[in-house]
């Protein structure tokens, strides 16, 4: 089979299979329990640090804080 | 030692340049070598007189001085972009205004795409890179990676566009609409665009929120898609590297394609993607209420980073272009009307519970106005992508109009809102100089708008239905010229709308300015409180 063809039937149908399947599974996990809670910390980020980073020492504890606060 | 690496290179740039202008074989790149000439030899000033001096200490907070810059050369490209699109927009009303004196150089054909690449690129992407820039760091919470990258960035592409709007104006152009610069000047775009990817992803790389914030996301996406849009787009092969004509390597049908799946996608993530990414972190902001629905946004990111690429065959119908990749354009326009409106549904809802400060604040109704072109360009898209509609209406002036109520009404209207925001805070104000001029520029910029868009839809379908009269024994009833003398008064309200959106500008701009020289400072505050 020439390459051209060869690819036409690869993208028509396994790629577009896989394609497919990952963009409902990215709905799903959208939809995962639990992420509600999440995402409604994920959201307020821009609300967060306006006028300056996060201080450097601290990165750690404060990421893991923000984990904590969302899954509480 | 670093510096003197520097000079080296700017000093050897400098002379590359000078003997490519000795050697030229077009005037255009001769022009182009010496402002390269010009630009690499002030470097080298620049550089060896900052020699002796200590360098100040790396700063912690913010990089916002390179925001600054591209809000300056946001506002500064924007009244040059429109100004040259009210002009163009005059030429066709007025054929007498292509003054025989600058025949070749200032003609309706030379100025178009000076004007469209003014307003996409040199506004949109100053725009695009300038709030990048500013919502990457605060969404991160960390400093911009890499220091003084971000100003090569800035200034590099300042440099893309005066090399692009030069070579316009003098004849230089690889013909693909978007993509009109030549080889040379896309080798520097490419250079600009890795290192500005480079860049936002080394600040994403270090930041402090576990999360990714959704407008990053889009931004991402824009500046990954354009940077391989730009390179395939691109391939051809220079005739002379001492000139700057090139020859593409694809050809016929295959090119076309290409040109379109590009173009397209241009629309698809430099003025959507990118814009969304603008529109998911500024209209919270102004509303101070959290995106509508968290969930909605990673939907419609994914739904149109899928989608939108198959869409570039629609620009193809009724050509060599089979008619199944025609179909498949086709088919996925409409099924982006999907995302498309999710998206507006989750920009507009942001203001459900505080919809009365659409009564107070007019950045808020800017962005409102914005969201709600997005929702009816991208209606209006979808539907002349079908076959049967884009029958009539490809090669009308209805494509023009719904190009412009895309860009004026959702790229202008949601960067004037992102500007009104910055303005104030990067320049450590308490507000912005006069609100009453933001509502006269909403209102001029929105009746502007309209005036376009109603009188290109009537030209437009007009146009269509005149091409297409037949008599009862099948001969065309109307000769071109007669269409284009039909169109003579809506092509005057257009130059009309075009002079009111000029014109808010020119206010936005002036505001700006007295903002950042002559509004009350911002007083201290005390310990801030957390947000949450």
């Amino acid at each position: 089979m020439e390459t051209y063809s060869a690819m036409r039937e690869f993208a028509d149908s396994w790629a577009l299979l896989a394609l497919t399947l990952f963009f409902l599974g990215v709905i799903a996990w959208v939809f995962r329990p639990g992420s509600t809670r999440e995402y409604r910390d994920t959201a307020d980020i821009p609300f967060r640090h306006d006028d300056e980073p996060a201080p450097r020492d601290q990165s750690d504890d404060e990421g893991a804080a923000c984990h904590k606060e969302a899954r509480t | 030692m670093w510096d003197y690496v520097k000079v080296a290179v700017y000093g050897a740039i400098a002379a590359c340049a000078a003997f490519a202008a000795y050697m030229a074989r077009d005037m255009a790149y001769q022009v182009h070598m010496i402002i390269v000439l010009v630009v690499a030899g002030g470097m080298v000033l620049y550089t060896l007189r900052g020699l002796g001096r200590a360098k100040p200490a790396p700063e912690t907070g913010y990089m916002d001085d390179v925001v600054r810059a591209g809000v300056i050369a946001t506002a500064f490209w924007g009244v040059v972009g429109f100004a040259a699109g009210t002009f163009i927009a005059s030429q066709l009303a007025f054929p007498g205004l292509n003054f025989e004196w600058a025949q070749g150089v200032l003609n309706f054909g030379r100025l178009r795409p000076l004007h469209t690449s003014a307003v996409i690129f040199a506004f949109g992407g100053n725009a695009l890179i300038a709030t990048s820039f500013y919502v990457v760091q605060r969404t991160s919470a960390a400093r911009l990676w890499g220091g003084n990258a971000a100003w090569f960035v800035f200034w590099g592409y300042q440099l893309f566009i005066v090399l692009a709007a030069t070579g316009y104006l003098l004849g230089v152009t690889q013909s693909k609409e978007y993509a009109e610069p030549e080889w040379y000047v896309d080798i520097w775009l490419t250079i600009i665009w890795v290192t500005y990817l480079a860049i936002f992803l080394g600040t994403i790389f270090k930041r402090k929120e576990p999360h990714i914030y959704v407008a990053n996301w889009f931004y991402l996406s824009f500046i990954v898609t354009v940077a391989m849009l730009h390179l395939v787009n691109n391939l051809s092969l220079p005739v002379s590297i001492y000139g700057s004509k090139s020859v593409q390597l694809f050809s016929g049908v295959q090119d076309a394609m290409t040109q379109w799946w590009y173009g397209h996608n241009a629309v698809g993530f430099f003025l959507t993607a990118g814009f969304l990414g603008m529109m998911y972190y500024f209209v919270p902001k102004q509303a101070e209420r959290p995106v509508y629905s968290y969930k909605l946004s990673i939907i419609h990111f994914w739904a149109l980073i899928f989608m939108y690429i198959w869409a570039g065959p629609h620009h193809l119908h009724y050509t060599a272009l089979p008619d199944w990749a025609g179909t498949l354009g086709m088919v996925f326009s409409i099924m982006l009307w999907m995302p498309s409106w999710g998206g507006m549904i989750n920009g507009l809802m942001t203001l459900s519970g505080a919809w009365d400060k659409l009564r107070t604040d007019p950045i808020i109704r800017m962005m409102v106005v914005s969201v709600g072109f997005y929702g009816m360009s991208t209606f209006e898209g979808p539907m002349m992508s079908i076959r049967a509609v884009n029958s009539l209406s490809h090669y009308t002036d209805w494509t023009i109009g719904h190009v412009h109520s895309g860009a004026l009404g959702w790229n202008g209207m949601i960067t004037f809102g992102a500007l009104y925001f910055l303005a104030p805070r990067l320049w450590n104000k308490e507000r912005l100089y006069s609100t009453a001029m933001v509502s006269w520029h909403f209102w001029l910029a929105t009746i502007g708008i309209v005036l376009y868009a109603a009188s290109m839809w009537v030209s437009g379908i007009m146009e269509g239905l005149m091409w297409r009269e037949v008599d009862a024994q099948g001969f065309l009833v109307n000769s071109f010229a007669d269409t284009v003398d039909a169109k003579f008064p809506m092509y005057v309200v257009r130059a009309l709308g075009g002079g009111l959106y000029v014109t808010g500008g020119l206010i936005m701009c002036y505001n700006l300015w007295k903002t950042a020289t002559s509004a009350p400072a911002k007083s201290a505050t005390p310990v801030a409180a957390p947000a949450e």
